[in-house]
Parts: structure tokens; sequence; C-alpha cells
């Protein structure tokens, strides 16, 4: 970490960025996030295997974003989500300084976006292979069993929209959910309006998801939720041959048309 | 009292239905239960929460007086999910009430006392309610002044009712529309309200101030108030806030440790002082 | 009432279960699955968690659940017809294994749902139709502040038994309640009399970590204070912390229906979200997140106490247990007590 902590206190002193934001020491040996503004902070800045949040949802928290502009300590999945929502002109390569680090928390020298692009087509995307596993689980039981599964799941889900709110994909300032005119998904937690729920949501994240596992993670009542996502990121590269996260300009999925596009949902 | 369910509301008929200003209607409710009626009772400044059963609950005041026997009115405009579906609604139609909840303007206090009501666009309807209660008990109170004005002459609520505190001898009533709000035919004044207040209003000796308008207007109202003398404790607002229960438990509207469901929503500006600047 | 102690052997307490089960109750504890431990139906002991330190959730779906039928009705076109839900119906429940902190945490619910002698019945009949065994903390994590909060890993208030594991592996049981009198009194051959037992030696040790008295009377005058910015900068505005907690209690009310029938639903909000104050015109009174943290402090510690006469938090630790980003709510109040102290 001591190339991320010698940038980081440059870029404080010469006031290249106004707030940096890592993963520092949380309550009883955990990690968490910490926002530092002066220079002497920087030996706050930790990186290990308990830095697992995403912190680049900080970047569009209204009250971070408006302390000025914003350096990140951004491992992989953080750099990919960086990337994915500049796709989506959430924000601009000046307002930013990405400390990307590689998986051993050292800096990866970057100048901007590209250089950032460039480390991460060396890094592999593929899904790990526990995560694969389970995946392979549900993709072979029966429509029914799959289906008792998720109903099972999604009954315990409480509604607490900590997976939305730890997702920093979700940053629609009115969610679907919030809209009551009409009120397209039903406020209260019952079985069938949790699955209405967290589908409609793995489908607004189809092509966008950077598997970051964070609303798997965010859920207190441990419910899989990252499995349906990273479904779909299964099935959108095995589809369009797309991986979300890997460049700054990348047209979306779900909306965008190609002439070459495969028409064989069409006979 | 136990087993009683505090969520159910009153069904109630919709008896006549007026187009106040675009988007604004009042409706004149009567209780479907004939025994709801005759059991009914609420004081001036008190609030319901009404819903389109199916659609949601939105809050009002109750905008009639509670002078008038056999009915409650209430006046809003047509903003969300909820409201539309009231707009929506014809003669006939029924909908629920459930109330009334919250505190009241101490009418029996100011005895003796001028009144002056200072009011501005979709604002007028809390305080009807206590305008007409006090003009109903007209022999309590000295002078009765109105100053009442809106964005435009079509803006203007309760324009029947105007008309007859117009013409009542013992009502002083000075309505006005912001500049460029006017119409030809227009009779009335021009101009904000806190400016043609501090025009026309000249004293505060032995009076009670009662204002209600959106939050720019009160702005400028309280220190041409304040100037002429007024008390904290003379002037009365009534508040509001997103609510959802109505009666203190869901949470949602209060300003520090004050509901405004429960302790408000009239409070004195004396009262609003001591609230933190949250709403 | 006294309470009254005795002793119920580890036998017979899976006797107990399987007694009140016969009974027709609906028996209610903490129940291992897949890593989490949840309050889950059991019909006998063995199911029951051994293990833990709290459920993940609190116990407060049993008196205040997620979801909540108020009442269905019916729409015709000319008319509407408002069907009630039946409150005696509402079957007796027993809560075994709650922890000492989610007993205590009805008394803040009910100060909230009977303030004022307005009394939301769906919560009192549901109250009144719990029993609650309680079984003491033998110990307890770096979350927990129960003793911080006027509470304690052994603490008998809300319960109507409270059950400690002493040495042997059987119980002490004190009897507090008349609810938990008649139970003992109807299985008096499992309830046998108690030696002196000393019952601290059994309990976790949960060492004071701020003092409350500084925070109650310095609280309120802090609503202007900078710490509440810089404690919720990381806050990503979730309801998990509400939602676990055992006292907070702010709820929605929605209607739903498919044209000809309906329900008209209470169910659980949080003052965290977003869009929890926002009026119909789009001014939200409380934009930003350190607004909202403010109030869920200051409700839970000037607010309440003020208004109702009670601390609205048990120490229980969930809301930091739950939190996905570390937001610890007893450190943040060890900071406060020091900020306030200032």
């Amino acid at each position: 970490m001591d190339s991320v902590k010698k940038k980081a206190k440059e870029l404080l002193e010469n006031q290249s960025v106004n707030l940096i934001i890592g993963y520092g020491e949380g309550s009883d040996q955990n990690a968490r996030a910490i926002f530092i503004s002066k220079a002497d902070e920087v030996d706050q800045l930790i990186y290990d295997e308990r830095c697992v949040q995403n912190l680049a949802f900080y970047l569009m928290k209204h009250e971070v974003k408006h302390l000025g502009k914003l350096g990140i300590v951004a491992p992989l999945p953080v750099m990919r989500t960086i990337l994915q929502i500049a796709s989506e002109c959430q924000i601009k390569e000046d307002n930013i300084v990405v400390l990307g680090i590689t998986p051993k928390g050292e800096l990866i020298e970057s100048a901007g976006f590209k250089d950032i692009e460039n480390y991460i087509a060396t890094c592999d995307l593929d899904l790990p292979a526990n995560e694969k596993e389970i995946i392979a689980k549900l993709d072979a039981m029966t429509m029914e069993e799959r289906w008792a599964f998720w109903t099972n799941e999604l009954s315990r889900c409480i509604k607490c929209y900590a997976c939305r709110a730890a997702c920093p994909m979700c940053y629609c300032t009115r969610c679907q959910v919030e809209c009551n005119n009409p009120q397209w998904i039903t406020v209260e937690a019952t079985p069938m309006g949790n699955l209405e729920w967290h589908f409609m949501r793995a489908m607004h994240l189809t092509g966008r998801c950077v598997n970051c596992g964070e609303c798997g993670r965010a859920c207190p009542l441990k419910i899989p939720i990252n499995l349906l996502t990273y479904k779909t990121v299964m099935t959108v590269k095995s589809q369009f041959n797309i991986v979300a996260g890997t460049l700054a300009n990348m047209d979306s999925v779900l909306s965008s048309y190609k002439t070459d596009d495969k028409e064989n949902f069409i006979r | 009292m136990s087993q009683e369910n505090i969520y159910k509301p009153y069904l109630m008929r919709i008896e006549s239905i007026a187009e106040e200003a675009p988007f604004v209607k009042t409706f004149r409710l009567k209780f479907v239960n004939e025994e709801d009626a005759n059991n009914f009772t609420f004081k001036t400044g008190q609030f319901g929460e009404y819903s389109v059963i199916g659609e949601g609950e939105s809050t009002f005041c109750i905008a009639s007086s509670p002078t008038k026997k056999g009915y409650i009115e209430c006046t809003f405009r047509q903003a969300g999910k909820v409201t539309s579906a009231l707009y929506r609604r014809d003669i006939g139609d029924i909908i629920g009430f459930r109330g009334p909840y919250g505190n009241i303007f101490p009418i029996d206090e100011w005895k003796g006392k001028n009144l002056l009501f200072i009011a501005g666009g979709i604002a007028l309807p809390p305080m009807r309610s206590v305008i007409w209660n006090c003009l109903d008990l007209r022999e309590n109170y000295k002078d009765v002044t109105i100053v009442y004005g809106a964005k435009s002459v079509a803006d203007l609520v309760y324009k029947e009712e105007l008309r007859e505190w117009d013409h009542r001898p013992d009502v002083k009533l000075i309505t006005t529309v912001d500049p460029g709000g006017e119409t030809p035919d227009w009779k009335g004044k021009i101009g904000f309200v806190p400016t043609v207040l501090s025009q026309e209003v000249t004293t505060s000796d032995n009076t009670i101030a009662i204002v209600c308008g959106p939050p720019i207007m009160i702005k400028f109202t309280m220190p041409v108030l304040e100037k002429l003398g007024f008390k904290n404790e003379d002037i009365y607002t009534t508040l509001e806030n997103r609510m959802k229960c109505g009666f203190g438990k869901c949470g949602r509207c209060n300003v520090g440790k004050v509901f405004i469901c429960k302790d408000g929503p009239v409070f004195t500006l004396k009262q609003m002082k001591d609230m933190p600047d949250e709403y | 009432m006294n309470i009254e102690n005795k002793i119920l052997k580890q036998t017979s307490l899976e006797k107990l279960v399987v007694k009140l089960k016969e009974e027709g109750k609906q028996i209610f504890a903490p129940v291992k699955k897949n890593d989490v431990v949840e309050f889950a139906g059991i019909s006998t002991l063995q199911e029951m968690a051994e293990d833990y330190i709290v459920t993940v959730q609190s116990a407060k779906a049993f008196a205040f659940p997620k979801v909540e039928t108020l009442f269905d009705f019916q729409l015709t076109k000319e008319n509407v017809n408002i069907v009630e839900k039946d409150l005696n119906a509402i079957p007796e429940t027993i809560l075994l294994g709650a922890r000492p902190c989610d007993a205590a945490g009805f008394e803040s619910l009910n100060a909230i749902f009977t303030w004022d002698n307005l009394n939301d019945n769906f919560f009192v009949e549901r109250l009144k139709k719990m029993i609650i065994i309680a079984i003491s903390c033998s110990k307890a994590d770096g979350r927990c502040f129960c003793t911080s909060v006027n509470g304690n890993p052994g603490a008998t208030k809300g319960s109507d038994i409270l059950l400690t594991k002493i040495d042997n592996g059987n119980y002490l049981a004190e009897i507090i309640t008349e609810k938990g009198k008649a139970i003992a009194t109807k299985y008096a051959d499992l309830f046998e009399t108690a030696p002196e037992v000393d019952k601290n030696k059994f309990i976790a040790d949960v060492p004071v970590k701020f003092d409350l008295k500084t925070i109650l009377e310095k609280i309120p005058g802090a609503f202007e204070n900078s710490l509440w910015v810089k404690q919720s900068l990381r806050c990503i505005s979730c309801g998990a912390c509400a939602y676990v907690c055992p006292t907070c209690a702010c709820f929605d009310i929605q209607d739903i229906h498919n044209g000809h029938d309906g329900h008209r639903k209470r169910s659980w909000d949080s003052c965290g979200f977003g869009l929890f104050t926002i009026h119909t015109s789009g001014h939200n009174p409380r934009e930003v997140q350190s607004q909202r943290w403010r109030q869920r402090v200051m409700h839970k510690f000037a607010y309440m106490p003020e208004r109702q006469q009670v601390v609205g938090c048990v120490g229980c630790g969930r809301c930091s247990r739950g939190c996905p980003v570390d937001m610890n709510l007893k450190e943040h109040l060890i900071n406060l007590a020091e900020e306030v102290a200032k």
C-alpha cells in the first residue's frame, strides 16, 4: 500500500483532489470505507482480503460528490464499476483520480481511464470457480426446483433495500419501486412482491453488473441475491460476448442495436 | 375502545363538488353511516386523512367549520397519486375519512380580540374553517380582517365565499393578486400579500394574527407582523409535513421532538421558533 | 408480582416445549438455517439453535409484523365495503429463546403504539397473546451494548419467564409475570424448587461503553452539531438498521387492489430512506443523509425519552451487525457522548 499512500499524500498535498475514498480499519477487525481529506491521514489507508466493499458507490452519493474532486482507491471490481458508470455518463474522467490497485495492493500507475482499461484487459474477468459451481447447481435444477428455491429464499426478504443501496449501479434518484403513479412494484414485503422486485432489479442490471457481489454481502439475511445478477453476467457474456466495466465508453447491452446482432430469437 | 381499529376510515359520500381553481376542488362529504354522523365532532384547526379506498390516503385540513352540522368539507389540489384519484371522483362516490386529528385554534382564548387572517393561494382552506367558526360566533370578536392573495385571479379559491365576506359589513376583506395576475375587471389590490399587508394593516393592538401560506409568503409576512408589534405568541399558523398515520405513530412528520400531527398542525410563532430548522 | 425462582432441567424444558405444542400453541425460537439464526416455528427443543448471540432480525415481527393487513375492502361501482380483521383470531404465540434485549424492545414499541392512550390494537392484541420465555446471554460480542442503555444480559424486563443456563446445563427459571406464572403452575411438575443461585456467574460480561445520562442530557442540544455529517458520510441509506432493530416502529400505509377487492396494509419503513419525508411538491425536509442520521439517533435518544419516557434503544447491536457499511451505533454513541460533553 506504500505506493498508494505516497500517491494519495501527493494528491492531497497539491490539492489535486479534495477527498480520497479508501478502506480503513473498522469495528471488530472489519474494514470499512474511510474518507480522508488531509495528507497526514493517508496512513489510515489499508488493503487486504477484508477490503471488499465496492467504494464506487460513494462517487455517486450526493453528500460525497459535492465535497469536490474525488480520488478513490480502486481494486478490480471498483475499477470496473468506475468504467461502467463512466460509460453511463455518471462521472467525468477529469473529476476523479482513480488509484487503481492490484490484488496485492500495489498502485497501478494511470493517467486516466485508458490506463485502467488496459489493466483490466489483462485480468481474468470470468466468475470465480466457486460462484460458477453454485450457478451450475441452480442451472441443473428443474424449473420447479429453481422456482421453489427462489420463492423460498425471496419470501424471507424484508425489502430493506440494502442490496439496492449498496449497488453502485442502482443510482436512480427515484427507483422504480419509489414510483407510485402507477405503483409498479408493491411496497410491502410479500412473497410475490419480493420476487417482482428482485427480478426487476436483475433485469435492470443486465449488461451492467460488474459482479462485485455487494448486493449479496449487504443483505442482512444473507439471501444470495448476487446469484441472480451473476447469472445475467454469464448470459450476457454468452449471448453478446460483452462484459460490463471493461471500457469507459461502451454501448448499453440491452438498449443498443447493431446491424450484425444475432437474431436467432426470430424464426 | 379495546379492539377498535384506529386505521379504519369512516365512509363518506360526496354530496357536492366545487371547482375552485385550476386543479383545485372542494368536496362536501356526508357520513354514509348515520350513527357516525351523529357521533362525530371536531374543532377548528383539525385535519383528517382522506382516501380513495384502493389508492391511498392524503392529509388535508377539515375546511368547513364545526358550527356546520351534518357534513364536512375538504379542499385539495390535484398533485400526486391520491389527490389525482380524488380529483376524478363524482358526486355520490364514496371515499374514506379518518379523523379528526391534531390540535385546534384556541378560538375561546381569542374572545374579545381583533382577528387578522392572512392567507395565500391554496393555503386559504386551512383558514376557512377557523374564519367561519369565528364568523359564526361573531359577537365574540371585535374587528375581523381578512387579507388573502393568490398568484392570479384564477388561483383565488372560495370565490363565492370571498364575495360573501366582501359584502359583510362586519368583515374587512382585502384581496390581492400578484403583479401580472390581475384581469382587466379586477377590483382588488395588486401586490404580494406581505406588501399589501403592510399597507393595509396599521396596528397589532389587541389583535391575534393567523397566517397560512406558502413558505415564501410566510418568510416575508412574519417581519411585517413583527414590525407592527405582534408578539410571537399572538401569531398563529398551521403547518404541514408528509404524514401517514396522522396520530404520532409512523414517525414521519416530526420536526425535532414536535409531531406536526399531534402537537400541531396549529402552532404559534413562539413555538415555531423553538423548533429546529428542518421543515 | 414478586419474581419466583425455579429450576427447569434441560429435559424438563424439552418436555415443556412438547406440552405447549400439544396445547396448540405456536412456538417460535431461534433456528439456524444456512449460517443465519432467525426465529422460526419449532415443535421440539432440539430444533432451537444453541450457539448464537442474537437472531439477525429482532422479535418485533411477532407484535409488529413486516406486513399487517389493516382491513380488507370490496369495491363496486356504487359502494365501498370495508371488512375488518378479527383480532380475536390472533393465535397465542410463545417466543422461546428471545434475549433480554428482545424482551426489553417491546416496551419501547408499546410506548409508541399506545402513546397518549391511542392504542394500535393490532400491536396490543399481538403483544397480549405473546408469552416470552427469554434466555439470558452467556456470551456477547463487540457489537452488544445493552448495559450502556439501562439493560443487562440477564435482565427480566419484558419477559414472562427468564431462563438462565447454570453450570450443570439446566436452567434457572425466573417466573416474572402472571402469564409466566400460569405456565409454571400448569406444568408445576416440570418446574422444581430452586436453590440459591447467583445468576450473575452465568451471564456475559458486557462493559458499559458510554454514559447514557450524558447523552440523554446533552443530545437534545446537539441538533446543529457537525458530527452528524461526519458520522453519516459512509451510510448508504438502506433500511437494514431500522428493519432489524427491536425498537424501530416507523411504518408506511399502502392500499392494493385488483379492481374489485383489496387491502390496506401497514408495512415497515425507515427514516433512513431518502424519500421518507418527501412532500408531493418535491420538497424534502431531510434531503441529506446527515439529517436522516441525526433523526434516527435523536428520535431514539432525545425525542422518545422526552415524549414517551423510554429510550428507543436496547443495545442489541443488530443495527451494527446488519449494516453493510459498518455504521457501528455503539461507536457513534461513544463519539457522540465525547462530543456533547465538550
